[in-house]
């Protein structure tokens, strides 16, 4: 590490001073800038669109490779770059370009963290119905990583709810795709394949979002079922009941314990209070309406840098996969039950019997017998090397050929998105 | 049709003797989609019934460089399913089964010729139904509502056709059969969002897992009669800025209603200018709150008349004049093009402003009806097409209306989709390297640009290897260990 901090060559001064042409903020990466344990040798933060599209101009001249950073929360998920020469870090473009209120739109720079974004909306009543369960995040990050939480059961994740976007390629080229109206089908829909992309196909720019109404009344329904298939039945019963609930989440401890279901309503006053009685009904004699969210709501479950997994799988499959990963002795279970979107999180410590790969390994196996995919978010600094993060990818080598249209020349976080598969 | 002689035999032997159409008659009745003012007969049309049959013809059509095209019902308005005189029109219309009912899982399973009402009824005894419902539901398959991301009235609410596919069997263009998406969070890349809408350009889906909502508890529907289309647009407004979302907010202005009364006698109030269409649906409680709500805004706003449906066959009714008003203008022009174009909702009433005024100066009337929650309009250009010119004039009438569109920051299409039509505008809403870009990805599936070439995109572009340096190889893709990405 020191050597790097030592040896700016005339090689590395001449790309700073590149960078520095731009009219971004550039410098030599210090400690701090290493994404996964790969230390970068630049840091680039353009302050806007233009200068992105700069300093992305002047990563493909000097063949670097790149890593788009917001504010570093989701950095360790994926596979560490198999390169990474500059970070380029997209905090300083944090602005709101338009808040088109009546139109229930809205145009925001990628480095806005989310969280900002949503106290702003929620002074003009209105709201982004996409919930976030890691807090702190960049508009940037979110899209990139696709990370959504309760919400999603009504409002769909992120992909459903952006309309417009715009991104710089690996060689500096700045693109646009839908663009400020929710209904709009001219060209391809670039924001899906950005959504999710993990900075592999370019650097997103900003983003347009369609927005709702903030709803006048919330309640949360709660209860506690013995067993994950009383859980799973509850979930069915809500579902096939009329009350459209926004969001049915699902906590469990590892252990064997009870499972927490928590349901939400939203709507108008006069009709939340009644829907939420409907569902309390369908739970059964202990379950209570609130006002205010369980602690756990939104929250993903697990210690920041430990292993996260993400299980999908048909909500009929949802006590299975409970029950496996019971028997894989899982620390925590937490999710969209609506939609069986899980995360789970393995025993802390692992057994020294086992390694990561093989309780992944194992999990994996459970839910793809019940019809499910397990992918890992995260994995333990070091250890994702030994991991199959994404397991088997339908449609892989479409995604391969998009990729290397996009990035011919592997430059945009290589390696950090599916490719890199332990032998 | 010389050179896809050799292609008949090879096709008999895929699809059978009565799957392979030559005969040029029956050729000529696949020669247009909706949009009937382009057409081309087909070289070849082909009628498979399964996906190995689709796979098989997509394959010889590569392995003989012929280009071909998907075709679901042929309703479409923008021309995509176009077919090549040099080419193979693939149809789905043997494909037409529903596969599977899922009410736990909530979805079904379809072939892509299936019609988009076929999945309602289907799902139905369930208590679900397929929420995008195009007007042409009763005979638009699908896949065709796949390939063109199709709206309805009530995607104000619910969303479009891709916010309700959860998983797609495709074949490629080069004749693989993948399946994409399937459950919530498929790992990799969302080719599910970037298949739905891309126009038949990057395969043909033949088999389409679709979300099944559950039927709303109430549903709630009015008709608001106003003076003028700027009150009615001031309603619109209102009930959107009062945090009501309904289902749907359509709008007629009073040629429209004109041509309605004179097609199905629908009965809408006198002398209005303009006529608001706005349902609710959801739960009881709710609904009866906002329903009244919206009512007291659209007095607000200076309706003159509030009808409220009592029942579903008043509901119907008032339905009908709107359903009824693109077939309708027939009754008082000879001839008209529809237009589909999206402004920003606030920006509605001076558009509909500067159409009248170029109404007014080319002479040629416009009558409106437009999805008015998402400010998708579908201004009819009336035109008398035995008149020397009108057709012209027309025509830029028409494509005055969607540089309107573009000015006030919208787009050229809401959900007819570019197709052959609209390819000239694209370059208007995005700039070359926009372009450039989208078509990266069609480079990426459809290098030989093979799957409906020629629509969407007014210049293809060229798919060879993008010159760059190549450098560093990873230690690790180098020893077979890992997999560049
Ligand atoms: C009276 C009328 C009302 C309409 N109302 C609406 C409306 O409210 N909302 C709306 O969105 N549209 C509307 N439309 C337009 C049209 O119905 C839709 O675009 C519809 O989705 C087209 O379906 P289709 O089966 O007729 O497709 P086609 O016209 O046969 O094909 C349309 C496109 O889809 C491609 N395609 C077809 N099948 C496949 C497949 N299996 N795989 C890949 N590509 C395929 C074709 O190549 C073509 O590009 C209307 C049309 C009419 C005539």
């Amino acid at each position: 590490m020191g050597d790097r901090m030592t040896a700016v060559d005339a090689g590395d001064r001449a790309v700073l001073a590149a960078l520095d042409g731009t009219g971004a903020a550039a410098r030599a990466a210090g400690p701090g800038d290493a994404v996964a344990g790969v230390p970068p040798r630049f840091v680039a933060e353009p302050a806007d669109l233009a200068q992105a599209a700069a300093v992305m101009r002047v990563a493909h001249d000097h063949g670097l490779s790149v890593a788009p950073r917001g504010r570093g929360t989701k950095l360790d998920w994926g596979y560490p770059p198999s390169r990474c020469e500059l970070v380029v870090d997209t905090r300083r473009m944090a602005r709101v370009v338009e808040h088109a209120a009546g139109d229930l739109v809205v145009r925001v720079e990628a480095g806005l963290p989310l969280d900002e974004l949503q106290d702003l909306l929620g002074a003009a009543g209105q709201r982004l119905a996409l919930d976030v369960p890691l807090p702190g995040g960049t508009v940037g990050g979110v899209l990139a990583t696709a990370l959504s939480g309760p919400r999603r059961l009504l409002y769909g994740t992120a992909r459903d709810l952006l309309i417009g976007i715009t991104v710089v390629r690996a060689d500096g080229t700045v693109a646009r795709s839908g663009g400020k109206v929710v209904k709009n089908v001219a060209g391809y829909d670039l924001g899906k394949l950005y959504t999710g992309s993990y900075g592999t196909l370019g650097l997103i720019a900003d983003a347009t979002f369609r927005l709702h109404p903030r709803p006048a009344a919330q309640r949360f329904v709660l209860a506690e079922a013995d067993t994950p298939e009383t859980a799973q039945r509850w979930v069915a019963a809500v579902r096939a009941s009329s009350v459209v609930p926004t969001a049915v989440e699902l906590d469990r401890a590892g252990g064997g314990g009870p499972t927490a279901v928590a349901v939400l309503v939203e709507g108008a006053a006069a009709g939340a209070g009644p829907r939420a009685g409907q569902v309390a009904a369908l739970l059964g004699a202990g379950a209570s309406v609130r006002e205010e969210a369980p602690p756990w709501w939104n929250r993903l479950p697990g210690r920041p840098g430990g292993l996260l997994l993400r299980i999908g799988c048909p909500t009929g499959a949802v006590a299975g996969v409970l029950a496996a990963l019971d028997r894989a002795g899982a620390s925590a279970v937490r999710g969209s039950a609506g939609t069986a979107s899980l995360f789970a999180t393995p025993p802390e410590p692992l057994p020294s019997a086992e390694d990561p790969a093989g309780w992944v390994e194992r999990v994996r196996a459970d839910v793809a017998a019940l019809g499910g995919t397990a992918v890992v978010l995260r994995a333990p600094a070091g250890a994702a090397d030994r991991l199959d993060l994404w397991g088997p990818v339908p449609g892989a080598a479409l995604m391969r050929a998009i990729k290397s249209q996009f990035d011919p020349d592997h430059r945009l976080n290589p390696s950090r998105f599916l490719g890199w598969r332990a032998s | 049709m010389t050179d896809l002689a050799p292609l008949v035999p090879r096709l008999r032997a895929i699809c059978g003797d009565d799957g392979v159409v030559t005969d040029e008659t029956r050729r000529r009745t696949y020669e247009s989609d909706g949009l009937t003012y382009h057409a081309a007969v087909p070289g070849l049309v082909v009628l498979p019934t399964t996906t190995e049959q689709v796979a098989a013809v997509v394959r010889l059509c590569g392995e003989h460089g012929v280009p071909f095209v998907a075709r679901g019902s042929g309703t479409g308005l923008s021309a995509g399913a176009l077919p090549l005189p040099e080419g193979v029109l693939i149809v789905t219309s043997r494909m037409r089964r529903v596969l599977r009912v899922d009410p736990v899982e909530q979805l079904a399973v379809v072939e892509p010729g299936v019609f988009n009402l076929a999945v309602t009824t289907a799902a139905a005894p369930y208590g679900l139904y397929y929420a995008p419902d195009p007007s042409s539901q009763q005979v638009c398959s699908v896949g065709g509502n796949v390939a063109e991301n199709s709206g309805g009235a009530h995607c104000l609410k619910y969303g479009f056709t891709v916010n309700h596919i959860l998983g797609l069997e495709v074949v490629t263009p080069d004749g693989e059969i993948v399946q994409l998406g399937g459950g919530p969070d498929a790992p990799g890349y969302d080719l599910v969002g970037a298949f739905v809408g891309s126009e038949g350009t990057l395969g043909i889906a033949t088999k389409i897992t679709v979300r099944l909502l559950r039927t709303p508890e109430t549903v709630r529907t009015l008709l608001a009669a106003f003076r003028s289309t700027d009150e009615g647009g001031v309603a619109v407004s209102s009930v959107i800025g009062a945090g009501v979302l309904p289902a749907a907010i359509e709008m007629m202005d009073a040629l429209a209603i004109e041509a309605a009364e004179a097609a199905v006698a629908c009965g809408y109030p006198e002398g209005a200018g303009a006529v608001l269409i706005i349902e609710l649906d959801g739960p009881a409680a709710d609904v009866e709150h906002e329903f009244a709500e919206v009512e007291r805004l659209c007095r607000e706003a200076g309706a003159f008349e509030v009808r409220i449906a009592a029942d579903a066959e008043e509901r119907a009714r008032i339905w009908k004049g709107r359903k009824s008003a693109f077939a309708a203008v027939g009754r008082i022009s000879p001839a008209y093009i529809v237009q589909d174009g999206v402004v920003p909702r606030t920006a509605l009433p001076e558009v509909l402003r500067r159409i009248a005024e170029l109404s007014a100066r080319s002479g040629i009337r416009v009558a409106n009806v437009f999805h008015a929650g998402d400010g998708n309009l579908h201004p009819l250009v009336l035109f008398d097409d035995a008149e020397p010119g009108a057709g012209e004039r027309a025509a830029e009438v028409s494509g005055a209306i969607l540089d309107l569109c573009i000015e006030h920051g919208g787009s050229i299409t809401g959900e007819h989709g570019v197709g052959a039509d609209k390819a000239k505008h694209m370059p208007a809403m995005f700039s070359a390297d926009d372009l450039d870009t989208m078509q990266l990805l069609r480079c990426a599936i459809d290098p030989r640009s093979l799957s409906n070439p020629g629509k969407v995109f007014p210049t293809p572009r060229l798919c060879g290897e993008v010159p760059g340096v190549r450098r560093g190889v990873h230690p690790l893709v180098a020893s077979g260990q890992a997999e560049q990405f």
